[in-house]
This record gives C-alpha cells, structure tokens and sequence, in this order.
C-alpha cells in the first residue's frame, strides 16, 4: 500500500530564471557594492572599489543597517534599479 | 469508492430532512430496544427519518436510510445512538440522546411513547466517534481543507528514509506526517489550518497553521503541544527575536523555549530531574518543531543561512518550563509581564547550558558571589553588556536565597551589583589578552549585564547544589531580545 504524506516545506514557487551574460568589460557599467555592516568591511569594499574605478567601472556603495537582519526590501530595489552589475559575497 | 456526477463532496454536511430524525446502530441494545417507539412515532403524523450505520434489518418494515459511510452521523456530531433530532426549514432545533421517555415526547411532540419500556436507558457509542475509525474519518471527511501538497511514496520506499533524503530532518528520524496523524495534530487547536502563524526567515515564507500542524507531527509532538509550537513559531519570527539572526551567526546560539503557568504540567512537560536532559516528549518535541519549522519553511539549514562556527546540542531542541510549584518566588513570565496563572512562553537566544557547582554556600551572600564570579567569566571574562544570560537556580541552590528572605528582585540586584567590573581590567590588551572593551572605557565602572538582562528561572532536580547559565547571543536592536508571548493558539 502507497503511503501519501504531507509536504512540510514552504512550497516556494521557484520561477526559473536565466543567467543575463556575462558583460565583457565593466567599463562604463555601474556596479553596486553592499556593505553589510560587518566591523572592517568597508576597508575591504574601499580596496575593490578602487580596482573597480581603474577599469572604468562606475561604483554605488550601499549599506546594510545591521549585519544580522536582511537587507530592508527598498534597499534591495534602490540596488536592483540603480545597477547593472551586482558584486555578492558573504564572509566572516 | 468512485464519486457519481453530483455526488455531494464529503466534506460537506448532508442536509437533514425536515421533522424528526433518529440516528441508530443494530449494534446496541437500546437502539433495539426503541424499535416500538420508532414505529408509534411513523404513525405519528410528522415525517420521521431514521439512519441506521449498520445493519438495518432489526428495523423490519421501518423504512430507513442507510449510513454506512457515517457522513450523517460524523457531520451532525452524532456521539451516542440512539439520538432523536427535531428539525425544522433544514436546521437542528432539539436532539436527545439515548432513551429517556420525557425528553422523547418532548423532542417528538408524541404522548405516551411505549408504557411497557423502562422510563430510561443509556445509548450507546456512536460509531462515528468509535477510536479505531476516528483517523480515518477525519481524512474522509475533513482532508480537503488541507492545502499542502501531497506527496505519494512508492510501496517499496521506506518513509523514514525518504524524508531524510529529501534533507526534512534535523538529523534524527522523524514522524511520517500522513493525513490522518496531521488532522489529528490539528484538533490541538481551534485556528484553522489556512491561517497564516508568521513570516519565517531566511526565505521569508508565509506558514500556516497546517505547515505549523506537519512539522510538529515530524517533530513527534501531541496535538496538545501544538498551541505550545504555534505561539513559539509566533515569537520566533519577530523583529525583535530576529530569528533570521539567530539562525545565520557564527555563535553557538539557537532559540531556547521557557514555558511558564499550568499548562506546562498539563502537558506533562518535565521541571524537576534532568529538566534540561532527555527524556520528556513535550520537553523535546517542542523546541525540534520549532527548529523543524524553521528549517522546512523558512529554509534555514546549516551551511546554507546557518554559519555556526560550532553550534551546540540544543539547537536540535531546547526548550523546558519553570518549577513554579517548588518555586519560592514569582515566576519569569510574571516578572516579564504575564498575569499569574497564565500560559506563556519565553524565547531567548542562548547557547548551551553550563553548570555552576557550589556546595559549600550557606549564606545568601555566599552563594550570590559564587554565581558572580562564574556569571563575569560567561562568553568572555573580558567582555560585557552586549550578552543577556538565563539563569537557572537549582531547588537547593533557591533554597539558601530562600531561607534568608530573598525574593527575586534582590537575588538580581544583588547578581547585578556583583557583576560589575572596573573598566581597566576589561579594556583590550589587558590581563594580557587583545581581546576586550575599548580603551576609553577604561576609567569606567561596567556591569556585565544590561538592567534586565539576567532571566532567573527556577527548575531542576531536589538534589544538588548546582545552578545552570545559558549564555546569550547579541543582545538589542542588533541582535535579539527576548521574547514573552501568552499561549494564544488554543
């Protein structure tokens, strides 16, 4: 006999997305860089965006209010509207 | 069983005829026993209906109808046959049950019913509340209302191993949850299985009551725990808990559950011997369908959104009540707000319990020290204010504050006075050690703990004098604040 059992995930409709291609040179593109509010991580940010204005990209920092919560939903669409390239990471 | 065209959906009430309807089994003697008062009542005058769940043959030239899928009986609460129900335009006006004469002719409007029969006898059972059908009467006639998706598994699948391979445990086996045992589950509570409880992080997804209801079955929760889990769910996903905070630090943190007021013995939750330990399934299984919860709905998992450097234990479940009955004093949740008596639940960000021994005490002073000097050293001896502790006062460790006349409020004021700490023993590079508080707090007095920041609880074993701490996480708007919520989800 089959057994049926209930799905106990959030079920997320996950739609499929493509890739956009990979630009071939930043040069004249805009590119976000997201501050998470981690102690010293600007000092890093300040590094690529140095390297990311030598090949002529053009750069928009962002913050995070704290590190611990989600970025708020408007930030994410300031981001999202204001770039064309996002830089994600995550570190400790 | 296939449904014919217009075939009423189980789940809907069938419609009662109008004037009176009699409920009855073969299978007990009164439903027998009122055969004559059923055929003086069909003389009556007024149409009169009779549903039989078995076999209908007893009735003899009675016409009868047949409710042999128990949809009548299950649908109209029908616990005890024989019933007789008057209704008028569709709508249940007045029902008795079993034989007794005056309610009869009352309910039937008929003098006189059968002299020769005793004035009363008690019905018998139902078969729609009968305890080896009542799973699978739920399913049929109430399954439709949940909305998860279904997932079949093959004949040849073991179920166990089929939810640890779609990655839905904590590591331990957990309960299929099949209809029947969520349906069940969902009897704990009165909300309905298609209200939203909470928006659970990291994924930020609406859960319901039922998705609530299925992780605790996994969980091996009772239906009783469930309005525990729900108000747990509730708290969890606030703003000021920040379990999405919680759940993503590198720190050994995870939630931790205290459960206050009577229910807590109702439940059978464990306060006394190993209160931290193994052993107890409401004790247990309500703090895992928490971290079930946030792990299948809010897609929290370690590696992914969860980076503990080294976790602990209890981030499988950590979740126990206060001893308030042995308990010399008011309770954490009365401290925090809740009117005695009362259910409530306390979330708190902490990390694993760490034992504080001290079996010579005999003062209040004593023993106030001693639990100092183990408090200052908690996450860091060098580091303060930012981390809220709970702790847990052994029944023998109380009873010295006790027997000195200490209430709550001087056990903390005196904990707090002797957490204080000169700034030049904590700034960094002090004791030799880099880490610390900056150096400009130096000429500074600093308490270890924020005001409010110790959450005493009384609970554990009659034996041993011992107390226990569980470290917090970041405390504040950064990080999390403890949480107390009333048991709410009844």
């Amino acid at each position: 006999m089959t057994t049926t059992i209930l799905d106990p995930t959030g079920e997320r409709a996950v739609a499929h997305r493509t890739m956009v291609e990979r630009p071939a040179t930043l040069s004249g593109l805009t590119v976000g860089l997201l501050d998470i509010s981690k102690a010293r991580g600007d000092v890093f940010l300040d590094r690529l965006e140095q390297r990311l204005t030598e090949v002529g990209a053009k750069v928009k920092r962002f913050k995070k209010p704290t590190f611990t919560k989600p970025a708020p939903v408007d930030l994410r669409h300031e981001i999202a509207s204001q770039c064309q390239v996002v830089i994600e990471a995550l570190a400790d | 069983m296939s449904a014919e065209p217009n075939t009423p959906s189980p789940t809907v009430a069938p419609v009662l005829p109008d004037g009176l309807v009699v409920v009855v089994k073969q299978d007990c003697a009164t439903c027998r026993m009122v055969v004559p008062v059923l055929e003086q009542l069909s003389t009556s005058g007024q149409p009169v209906t009779i549903y039989v769940q078995d076999d209908a043959s007893f009735l003899g030239s009675l016409p009868s109808r047949a409710d042999g899928d128990l949809a009548v009986s299950w649908h109209h609460e029908i616990e005890t046959v024989p019933t007789l129900i008057r209704v008028v335009d569709g709508k249940e006006t007045n029902r008795t049950v079993g034989w007794l004469r005056p309610e009869w002719e009352q309910v039937s409007g008929v003098a006189a019913l059968a002299p020769e029969l005793p004035a009363m006898r008690p019905g018998c059972g139902s078969k729609s509340v009968d305890p080896d059908l009542a799973d699978e009467l739920r399913v049929r006639f109430t399954g439709s209302k949940l909305r998860a998706r279904r997932i079949e598994l093959a004949t040849l699948e073991d179920e166990i191993e089929t939810l640890y391979e779609r990655g839905w445990t904590d590591g331990l086996p957990v309960v299929p949850p099949t209809e029947a045992r969520v349906l069940r589950m969902l009897e704990g509570t009165s909300h309905a299985p298609d209200e939203v409880v909470a928006i659970v992080p990291p994924d930020l997804v609406e859960i319901t009551v039922e998705k609530v209801a299925i992780n605790a079955v996994m969980a091996g929760c009772k239906p009783e725990y469930l309005p525990w889990v729900l108000t747990a769910v509730q708290a969890a996903c606030t703003d000021e808990f920040n379990i999405h905070g919680v759940l993503a630090t590198t720190m050994p943190v995870g939630p931790v559950i205290i459960c206050n007021g009577p229910g807590t013995q109702a439940i059978g939750m464990n306060s006394g011997v190993n209160v931290l330990g193994q052993g107890n399934r409401a004790n247990l299984t309500i703090g895992r369908a928490l971290q079930l919860v946030i792990r299948n709905v809010g897609g929290g998992r370690p590696g992914g959104v969860d980076r503990a450097a080294h976790g602990n234990p209890g981030k499988i479940s950590f979740c126990f009540p206060e001893d308030e009955a042995g308990s010399p004093w008011t309770s954490l949740a009365s401290e925090r707000g809740v009117a005695p008596g009362r259910d409530a639940i306390t979330l708190f960000a902490g990390e694993g319990p760490k034992v504080i021994v001290d079996q010579l005490s005999r003062t209040p002073e004593s023993l106030a020290n001693s639990l100092a000097a183990a408090l200052r050293g908690m996450t860091h001896p060098k580091l303060v204010i930012a981390f809220d502790v709970i702790l847990i006062l052994g029944p023998e460790h109380a009873r010295v504050f006790a027997e000195a006349g200490w209430d709550r409020a001087r056990i903390l004021a005196e904990l707090h006075e002797r957490t204080q700490m000169p700034g030049s023993d904590l700034i960094r590079g002090a004791a030799g050690i880099a880490e610390g508080v900056p150096e400009s707090l130096r000429d500074q007095t600093l308490p270890k703990f924020r005001q409010g920041g110790i959450l005493l609880v009384h609970a554990g074993g009659g034996a041993g004098l011992f107390s226990t701490m569980i470290g917090g996480w970041l405390n504040g708007a950064a990080g999390s604040h403890p949480v107390t919520r009333e048991v709410s989800w009844r």
